[in-house]
């Protein structure tokens, strides 16, 4: 599978990562170089095979349902680009 | 002083012949002198360091100090920690304050051990020269002209240089063991899950894991006690009983199986690599160790399925970085869309966007099962090649990485040949194994100058106690450790 | 041209627990923005989530309701997109293994046109799966910005999914009403449509009778009343219908319904690719449930509105729809069975008043039967009064009235208004006197074979009882007179 400048447009996109036309041509050798180090994997016949998320096979522990937080606004909104009357200011979102 | 080991420092502080103020204003001292160059920290705070130094000066006075009471620790800035400017060497944080402690940072606060400052490390954790960090690169203390290793090759740095007693590191493929081997001093990443995760900026979560660098497996057993326990914070954090790391740490290695997978002395391997690595092997033999030849067939393939695990998860981990509530937003946008992409173009450095982009394309609709499935698939197959190589050994001996510390910017524009630099780290991740790095000897340059080589360890889950006794046993017989760079004592 | 209109639901329920899905910030409806938002729900670097215990025992319940399978293993995962009321950019939900499997609910839809008494159909649920609900934009703070509150985000929601079942917005209505019903009923939910505690969004295609295939499907967002559901679907059809029959195509799309205009338009911001990127969460292993885990939950649950139903027909001898209405909600059927059970005596009886006195007056109100001022054990102590013959059922709803107005207990009105009964039938027999004199016309037509006189009778003595008058009584003292 062989990338295009158009599939690297497409993911900085969804990634919301701005990307010039250069950038774009630049960033295809490279990843394309990744991707073919990637195929590797290809020559591996998996079939059957669990695929593995994490290490160890264990289950989610569950937390007691209980309060345990307390207001923090102050000093998380000290870190804010932008903020007004406690909440987090963003341009306008078009729905 | 600066080479003591940390119980030698505890001994002296408890004897009161120095006192942790002392201490740590000669390393701040020292980092006066050298990090200008060096380039190991990028965040200090000496207000709050010596702070942390006296109150553990009246802890030793009340006598309740621990282990670690009053020895000054340099931490990973990729650990929030509270008042501290934490950056995961990124400029996407570049003004982030860190507004709570992470579970690794409030255990040695608990212990009464002081943080020295932040280290260097490549921005968010990609990268294996230290090389991408948006604070500038890091020198090996062995040789200025070369990287340090990543991505803990601040830490790395600090400790080599004794700029710091001990440092903490983590490690997803290799950035622990890697700068250690490179800059010669002892890096263990732990079992997956012995270490919380609660505080450590994510890169890549189901590998992740932080662990001690340090300057001998004695010190890094005394870290491990203080950084391991369960964290309720975490669900991967592990409910296991405390352990102490250096109870077995003089048990005779006598009858210990020793594993040689014939994949990591194969094509690739620098010859003065290999050379070392033999002798060291030939040291654990007269040390009564059993030596085994193994295979772990599927070494190859790590590259592979670690290259699309890694940079899938860390495409969604970052993505919190969006410039809302937190970090680097743009100066100038359009709209809500505009202030996104610029953010984020802005606030990331190269290396992290191509990773954030091949993690998104290998996710993408209709590519996922060819390769984010496949890898998993795969992972299994590379754990699988552990569970049965431990049903011959006990322990598994080789190199950490193929060479020593490359110059700057020698493998800075071709990113394939700075992944292979892990390639016998990454498989260790993968399958949640611990893994540790201790110096084995040295190589000479053209130039004449001497540069590490590690030796890599990796034992089954949960056997740190048992690899930190195989190089302890090992530290006890060589002198590797205890070597200085010239030039900063 | 024959057009058939099919409808599937998805519903985003928020969980009754006390803290959020992922951290122990409290879920409490309209707190200060953002004071209520954690490190975890802001998603500062480096935080991580832990699963509610009480989140996954509402899904164990719902699967239980809804008779569906529960998964013995599920996984959390991550849905990949960039909002700014999502603060990690993704959304922790279940993706390829939900937590509930396949289902159903069977509902009733009320009469219309060629369906004079309604009917009953089976709607089968698909999955259900928990997700951490998102915060909210709010608009109008600067120009040209919207603030962003946090308090929201990581509220526990249950998603509930339905297959392309239903076939009029009135099947969709039932079905969603009989929802809202069932998540109340077993506390997993508050149906606080206002707050968003029970969030509709409706799948609607159209295709011609009989054809396989469906249609291309828009799907409407959000919305929070069943009238509004009607009117969307209703419009959203007709629209749908319109542009295909003038020759055109229906493109695939989020709508919103617009309360103001009657009519669904298609979102701009989420119409771009939606490649989410689906994977399994490496912060979260997987859900195990086991079997013990679902016995103690049934151990603990609520009889169902179907069993129940099914109960008092056979133990109380109700009909289908009397025993249909009073567990049409836990509310009334919580209602009819303390009533029941402190009456101790015809529950028939019981019913009758729940559904009618009761219902009427809370209707009339408009008020939750919560919050009616006669209480079960007043409401019983009052059917007692007429099961022991002190007052007749007819005196009976004039008491009703005044205890409603919080006027006292049924004996104290019965005594202050001297309403109680008259069972001397000497008394009884001086007011039959009375009237067979003042009446006599009637008592001729009687004579004469018109037994309707009779009734009419009844009915005078009665009124000059004041109604006090027992009426067996009455009846049976009337007949003696009017032979002898």
């Amino acid at each position: 599978m062989s990338l295009t400048t158009a599939d690297v447009k497409r993911m900085a996109h969804l990634a919301r990562i701005e990307v010039s036309d250069d950038d774009a041509e630049a960033t295809l050798k490279k990843l394309s170089g990744i991707l073919k180090l990637i195929e590797q994997m290809q020559s591996v016949d998996t079939t059957g095979i669990q695929p593995m998320s994490h290490s160890q096979d264990l289950v989610q522990r569950l937390r007691e349902d209980v309060v345990t937080e307390t207001n923090q606004r102050e000093s998380f909104q000290a870190i804010a680009p932008a903020v007004e009357d406690g909440l987090y200011l963003v341009p306008k979102v078009i729905e | 002083m600066i080479n003591s080991s940390l119980k030698q420092l505890g001994t002296l502080l408890a004897e009161k012949k120095i006192s942790s103020v002392e201490l740590t204003q000669q390393f701040l001292d020292r980092i006066d002198q050298h990090n200008p160059e060096i380039n190991a920290y990028i965040a200090l705070d000496k207000e709050i360091t010596l702070a942390q130094a006296k109150a553990a000066d009246q802890r030793i006075a009340q006598g309740s100090a621990t282990a670690l009471t009053g020895i000054p620790i340099a931490q990973k800035d990729i650990f929030v920690a509270k008042g501290w400017q934490t950056t995961c060497g990124s400029k996407m944080l570049e003004n982030f304050i860190g507004p709570y402690d992470a579970h690794v940072i409030k255990q040695f606060d608990t212990a009464g051990a002081v943080n020295l400052g932040k280290t260097n490390m490549d921005e968010f954790a990609m990268g294996s020269s230290n090389e991408t960090s948006y604070f500038g690169k890091v020198q090996n203390p062995w040789d200025r002209s070369r990287v340090p290793g990543g991505s803990s090759g601040g830490s790395a740095a600090a400790v080599a240089a004794r700029l710091c007693a001990a440092a903490t590191g983590t490690d997803t493929g290799g950035s622990i063991r890697q700068p250690a081997s490179l800059c010669g001093l002892s890096g263990l990443k732990p079992t997956y899950g012995l270490v919380s995760r609660y505080g450590m900026i994510a890169f890549a979560s189901s590998l992740d894991q932080a662990g001690p660098m340090a300057k001998s497996c004695e010190d890094m057993a005394l870290m491990m006690n203080v950084m391991t326990g369960f964290d309720e914070r975490d669900s991967t954090s592990l409910q296991r009983e405390k352990e102490d790391y250096t109870r077995d740490l003089n048990k005779p290695l006598a009858g210990l199986r020793v594993g040689l997978p014939k994949e990591y002395f194969a094509e690739g391997l620098g010859a003065d690599v290999a050379k070392v690595i033999e002798e060291a092997i030939a040291e654990y033999r007269k040390l009564g160790a059993e030596i085994v030849d193994i295979s772990l067939p599927n070494t190859q393939l790590s590259i592979p399925v670690y290259y699309v695990l890694a940079p899938a998860e860390a495409s969604s981990n970052l993505s919190r970085f969006d410039g809302v509530r937190y970090g680097h937003r743009a100066a100038q946008y359009d709209d809500l869309m505009d202030m996104y992409c610029k953010s984020r173009a802005e606030g990331f450095g190269a290396e992290v966007k191509r990773r954030i982009l091949i993690g998104t394309y290998v996710l993408s609709a209709g590519y996922y099962d060819a390769y984010y499935l496949k890898a998993q698939q795969i992972r299994r197959l590379i754990a699988q090649d552990f569970e049965e190589a431990f049903k011959h050994c006990d322990i598994i001996l080789g190199p950490t990485a193929p060479s020593t510390a490359f110059k700057a910017g020698e493998k800075a524009d071709d990113p394939v040949s700075m992944y292979l630099q892990d390639i016998y780290t990454i498989a260790v991740n993968l399958a949640g194994l611990p893994g540790m790095s201790i110096p084995a000897g040295f190589t000479q340059t053209v130039d004449g100058k001497s540069l590490p080589v590690g030796l890599q360890i990796i034992g089954n889950y949960f056997d740190e106690a048992r690899m930190l006794n195989a190089g302890h046993a090992y530290q006890q017989v060589t002198d590797w450790h205890s070597r200085m760079p010239e030039g900063i004592a | 041209m024959e057009w058939e209109v099919v409808i599937g639901l998805e519903t985003h329920t928020q969980l009754q627990t006390k803290s959020k899905i992922f951290s122990g910030s409290s879920i409490a409806f309209g707190a200060a923005p953002n004071t209520q938002a954690s490190a975890v729900d802001i998603a500062l670097p480096g935080v991580l989530p832990v699963l509610n215990k009480e989140a996954v025992q509402c899904a164990i319940k719902f699967g239980l309701a809804v008779d569906a399978e529960i998964s013995p293993r599920s996984v959390f995962a991550r849905k990949n997109y960039f909002y700014p009321d999502l603060p990690k950019g993704y959304q922790i939900s279940q993706y390829e293994l939900p937590v509930v499997g396949k289902g159903s609910l069977t509902i009733h839809v009320g009469a219309s046109a060629g369906n004079e008494n309604g009917y009953e159909k089976t709607i089968n649920i698909t999955r259900a799966h928990l997700e951490e609900d998102a915060g909210k934009s709010v608009h109008g703070a600067s120009e040209g910005m919207s603030g962003i509150d946090l308090n929201r985000a990581g509220t526990p929601l249950l998603e509930i999914v339905t297959e392309p079942d239903m076939r009029s917005a009135a099947e969709a209505v039932a079905y969603a009403k009989k929802l809202h019903e069932l998540v109340q009923w077993i506390g997993i939910c508050d149906g606080n449509m206002q707050e968003g505690s029970f969030r509709c969004d409706v799948n609607v295609s159209v295709r011609k009778k009989g054809a396989e295939k469906l249609g291309t499907r828009r799907e409407i967002k959000n919305l929070n009343s069943f009238r509004f559901m009607q009117q969307a679907i209703e419009y959203e059809t007709r629209w749908q219908i319109e542009t295909l029959e003038d020759g055109g195509t229906i493109q695939q799309a989020t709508v919103l319904f617009n309360p103001d205009t009657g009519e669904t338009k298609a979102m701009r911001s989420k119409e771009e690719a939606n490649d989410y990127r689906y994977f399994p969460d490496p912060d979260l292993l997987p859900l195990q449930i086991t079997a013990s885990d679902i016995e103690a939950i049934k151990a603990v649950m609520p009889e169902l509105p179907a069993d129940m139903k099914a109960r008092f027909e056979g133990e109380y001898s109700l009909s289908a729809y009397d025993a249909a209405a009073l567990t049409a909600s836990r509310g009334i059927a919580d209602y009819f069975i303390a009533t029941t059970a402190a009456f101790g005596g015809d529950a028939k009886i019981a019913a009758n008043w729940v559904m009618g006195a009761v219902a009427a007056k809370l209707n009339e109100e408009g008020k939750d039967i919560s919050a009616s001022p006669v209480s079960p054990t007043a409401l019983a102590s009052l059917l007692k009064r007429i099961a022991d013959n002190t007052i007749s059922n007819k005196i009976a709803r004039e008491v009703f009235e005044a205890m409603w107005a919080g006027e006292g207990d049924a004996d104290h009105i019965i005594d202050k208004k001297g309403l109680k009964q008259v069972t001397d039938s000497g008394a009884i027999e001086s007011i039959i006197d009375e009237v067979l004199a003042a009446n006599a016309a009637m008592v001729e037509e009687f004579k004469a074979g018109k037994e309707k006189a009779f009734n009419a009778l009844v009915g005078q003595a009665m009124k000059a009882s004041k109604g006090k008058a027992n009426p067996a009584q009455v009846n049976e003292l009337l007949k003696k007179k009017l032979a002898s």
